[in-house]
C-alpha cells in the first residue's frame, strides 16, 4: 500500500525566475496590500492611501518592465530557449508589450478612479454599497462622507489577473487569470454612486453571462485536456502535429475556447452584455473594462490560436474571418440608432472589435511567410490596440466631465453643442473620435491601416477590403457624435464640470499619444514589431 | 467506456446550457452555472485518468476554488439585487434596453 503510496509523493521543488515575474507580483502584492489598509487603516485616510498605494504600485511595475526591456528579456538573443518560461508563465516579448500596455491603461483608469472633484468633492462609487438605493442607510452614509476605497485594490486584482491572462501558457493558467481578471470586474460594475439600480443590473447581468462564458471555456479547455493529455500550450501543438488532427474533441473544444474568449472580446453574437454593463458601470470602471479587457482577451486569444493551435490555422480562420465580418456589420448599425453616449461607445467597442479579428484572421507571423522586419500580426494588433485604448479612455474621461444637475448627462441630446461652447472640450472629442473612427493623422488610422495590410498579406485581401468599407460605417458613428457636439444648438441644463488634476492629466497624455502616434507612428512601431514573436515551451 | 464519461459530461453541461438559457430565476440560472463547471471536471478527472497524468486531477481543484470564489461574488451580486427590487427574476424592471 505505501509502497504504491511513496513513488507520488516525490516531489521536485520548481525554480522560479521571481525576477522575471515582478511587474505581475508587484501589481498583486499591492492588491493584497490594499486589503490590509480597508481592514487597518482609518476611514478618513483610507481613499488617499489607497491611492497612492496603486499608483506607486502601477508606477513600480511600470518601470521595471521598462527597465527589463532588452534583446535578452524578449528573447531575441536566443528565441527558442525556454529560458522566458516561469513554470507556466511565459514572459516573452509579447507579454512584456501587453504588459507594459495593461499597467500603462490601467494607471490611466485608476487617475480616473481617483478623480474627486468633478464629482463634487467625492469619487464615482456608491458611499454604502450594501445599503438598499434610496434607504435611509444609504443617505446616512452619503452625509457622512462614506467612500468605497475598495475599488482600487479590485482594480490591482483585476489587472494582476489580466497580466496572468496574457502570458498563462496552458490552459488551466488560463482560466484562472481569466476567473482572477472577471470576479472584481462583476463587482466594480455594481458601484455606480448614482442610478444605482442600473448599475447592479448591469452587475447581474454581466456576472450571469461571464460566468456561463467562462464556464463554457472551461469545458473546452477540459475537451482541449482530454485531446491532448495536457494543458500545455505546447504539448497541444505537438499532439496536432503528431497526426490525430481530425478530432472531434480538438474542434469541439477549439469551439468552446473560441466563445469563451470571444465573449470577453465582445465580438458578435457575444456582445450583448456589452452596452448594458458599459452603460450601467460606474464610467472610470467602464474605461477600465473597454480597454484592459481587451487588449487581455485578444492578447490571449493571440496566444492561444498562434502558438497551441497555430498547426490548425486553416480552421479556425475562417471561423474567425466570419465573426470578423459580422462584428463590423452589427458594431457600427447599432451605434449608429444609440441615444445614449455610453451605449454608442460600447458599440463602437463591439465593433473594434472586429477589426481586432481582422488582424487576428489574416495570421501574418513568421511561421506563415512574413518576412523579418515586416508588420506581423501581432505587431499591428498591438499597435491598434494602443490607438483604440487612448481614444476610449479619453472618451469615457469626457463622459465623466458632462453632468446635470449632480450627475453624469450621457444622453446623447444633452452633449448639443457642448464642443462649441468649450473648445478645449471640442478638441478632446475630435482628436478621440476621429482616432476611433481612423482619420489620417491620427493614430486610429495607423492601427487600421496595419491591420488591414497584415490581413491582406495573410490572404485575408476580401476581408481587408471588407473592414475598409466597414471603417466608413463605423466613421458614420463618430460623425454623428462630433455633429452633435459642434452644430447643434446647446442645453443650457448641461453644465460641464472643469476636471480635477488626474482626470486633467489622463485627458492630456490621450490626446497627445492619439496625435503622436498618429503623425510619427515609426517609433511605437519599431517597439512593437521588435517584441512580436510568441515562444513555445519545448517539450522534447 | 472512458467515452461514456465523455457523453455524461456532454449531457451535464447541456443540462446545465439549456437551464442557463431558459429559466427565469437569477438563482437557478446561477446553479446551472455550476452544473456546467462541474461537468467540466467530470472531464478532467476522468481524462486524468485516461492518459495516466494527475493534471486533471490537481486542475478539477482549482476549478473547484474557482467556483467557490464566484458563487461568493454572484451571491453577494444577487442579494443585493434582491434586497433592492424584491425579486430574483431577470425579466422583471428591465432598466437596461436599446
Amino acid at each position: 500500500m505505501t509502497a504504491a503510496v511513496l513513488p507520488l509523493l516525490e516531489f521536485t521543488p520548481p525554480t522560479i525566475d521571481y525576477v522575471r515575474l515582478l511587474p505581475f507580483l508587484i501589481v498583486m502584492a499591492a492588491a493584497c496590500l490594499g486589503v490590509l489598509v480597508e481592514a487597518f487603516v482609518r476611514r478618513a485616510w483610507r481613499h488617499e492611501v489607497q491611492v497612492g498605494l496603486a499608483l506607486v504600485a502601477l508606477v513600480c511595475a511600470l518601470a521595471v518592465i521598462v527597465t527589463g526591456w532588452g534583446s535578452d528579456a524578449l528573447g531575441l538573443a536566443d528565441p527558442i530557449g525556454p529560458d522566458q518560461l516561469v513554470g507556466s508563465v511565459m514572459v516573452d516579448g509579447p507579454t512584456q508589450v501587453f504588459w507594459l500596455m495593461l499597467v500603462l491603461f490601467a494607471l490611466l483608469s485608476v487617475c480616473l478612479m481617483a478623480e474627486r472633484r468633478v464629482y463634487a468633492g467625492r469619487n464615482a462609487f456608491a458611499p454604502m454599497a450594501a445599503a438598499i438605493p434610496g434607504s435611509r442607510a444609504e443617505a446616512e452614509a452619503d452625509q457622512a462622507g462614506l467612500e468605497h476605497a475598495e475599488v482600487f485594490p479590485l482594480t490591482l486584482f483585476s489587472l494582476s489577473g489580466m497580466m496572468l491572462f496574457v502570458a498563462a501558457d496552458d490552459l488551466l493558467l488560463m482560466f484562472v487569470g481569466l476567473e482572477i481578471l472577471s470576479l472584481p470586474l462583476y463587482v466594480l460594475a455594481a458601484l455606480a454612486r448614482h442610478r444605482r439600480l442600473v448599475s447592479q443590473e448591469a452587475a447581474l447581468k454581466y456576472f450571469l453571462l461571464g460566468a456561463a462564458a467562462s464556464a463554457i471555456f472551461l469545458f473546452g479547455a477540459a475537451l482541449l485536456f482530454a485531446y491532448a493529455g495536457s494543458f500545455d500550450f505546447d504539448l497541444i501543438a505537438l499532439r496536432y502535429d503528431h497526426g490525430a488532427a481530425a478530432d472531434r474533441l480538438l474542434w469541439a473544444g477549439l469551439g468552446l475556447i473560441l466563445v469563451g474568449l470571444l465573449f470577453k472580446i465582445s465580438a458578435v453574437p457575444f456582445h450583448s452584455w456589452a452596452p448594458d454593463t458599459y452603460q450601467g458601470a460606474p464610467t472610470p470602471v467602464t474605461a477600465f473594462m473597454a480597454v484592459c479587457t481587451k487588449i487581455a482577451a485578444v492578447a490571449a486569444l493571440l496566444r492561444l490560436l498562434f502558438v497551441a493551435l497555430g498547426a490548425a490555422r486553416w480552421t479556425w480562420q475562417p471561423i474567425i474571418a466570419g465573426l470578423a465580418v459580422l462584428t463590423m456589420l452589427v458594431g457600427p448599425l447599432l451605434g449608429a440608432v444609440q441615444h445614449n453616449v455610453k451605449r454608442l461607445l460600447a458599440y463602437s467597442s463591439v465593433a473594434h472589435a472586429g477589426f481586432l479579428l481582422t488582424g487576428l484572421a489574416g495570421a501574418l507571423t513568421l511561421q506563415s511567410g512574413l518576412t523579418e522586419g515586416q508588420f506581423g500580426a501581432v505587431s499591428a494588433i498591438s499597435f491598434y490596440l494602443v490607438a483604440y485604448g487612448l481614444a476610449t479612455i479619453a472618451c469615457f474621461a469626457a463622459v465623466t466631465l458632462v453632468q446635470s444637475g449632480g450627475r453624469e448627462a450621457t444622453e446623447l441630446a444633452a452633449w448639443s453643442g457642448l464642443g462649441r461652447r468649450h473648445p478645449w472640450f471640442g478638441l478632446v472629442m475630435l482628436v478621440s473620435l476621429l482616432s476611433l473612427a481612423g482619420i489620417p493623422l491620427t493614430a486610429g488610422f495607423v492601427g487600421k491601416f496595419a491591420i488591414f495590410t497584415t490581413a491582406w498579406r495573410g490572404g485575408y485581401w476580401w476581408l481587408a477590403l471588407a473592414g475598409v468599407l466597414f471603417s466608413l460605417v463605423a466613421a458614420y458613428v463618430y460623425v454623428r457624435l462630433l455633429v452633435t457636439l459642434f452644430f447643434r444648438p446647446s442645453d443650457d441644463q448641461v453644465e460641464l464640470r472643469l476636471p480635477g488634476p488626474a482626470t486633467a492629466v489622463v485627458l492630456t497624455l490621450t490626446v497627445i499619444g492619439s496625435l503622436a502616434f498618429g503623425l510619427v507612428p515609426g517609433p511605437l512601431a519599431d517597439l512593437l514589431g521588435q517584441a512580436s514573436v510568441f515562444l513555445r515551451s519545448v517539450h522534447g | 467506456m472512458t467515452d461514456l464519461y465523455l457523453i455524461l459530461a456532454v449531457i451535464l453541461f447541456n443540462v446545465g446550457l439549456v437551464g442557463f438559457l431558459i429559466r427565469r430565476n437569477a438563482l437557478i440560472i446561477f446553479m446551472s452555472i455550476e452544473l456546467m463547471l462541474n461537468a467540466s471536471n467530470l472531464v478532467l478527472v476522468s481524462m486524468s485518468h485516461v492518459h495516466g497524468v494527475l493534471d486533471g486531477q490537481v486542475a478539477a481543484f482549482f476549478v473547484m476554488v474557482v467556483a467557490a470564489a464566484e458563487v461568493v461574488i454572484g451571491l453577494s451580486i444577487i442579494v443585493t439585487i434582491f434586497r433592492a427590487r424584491r425579486s430574483t427574476s431577470v425579466d422583471n424592471e428591465i432598466l437596461l434596453k436599446g
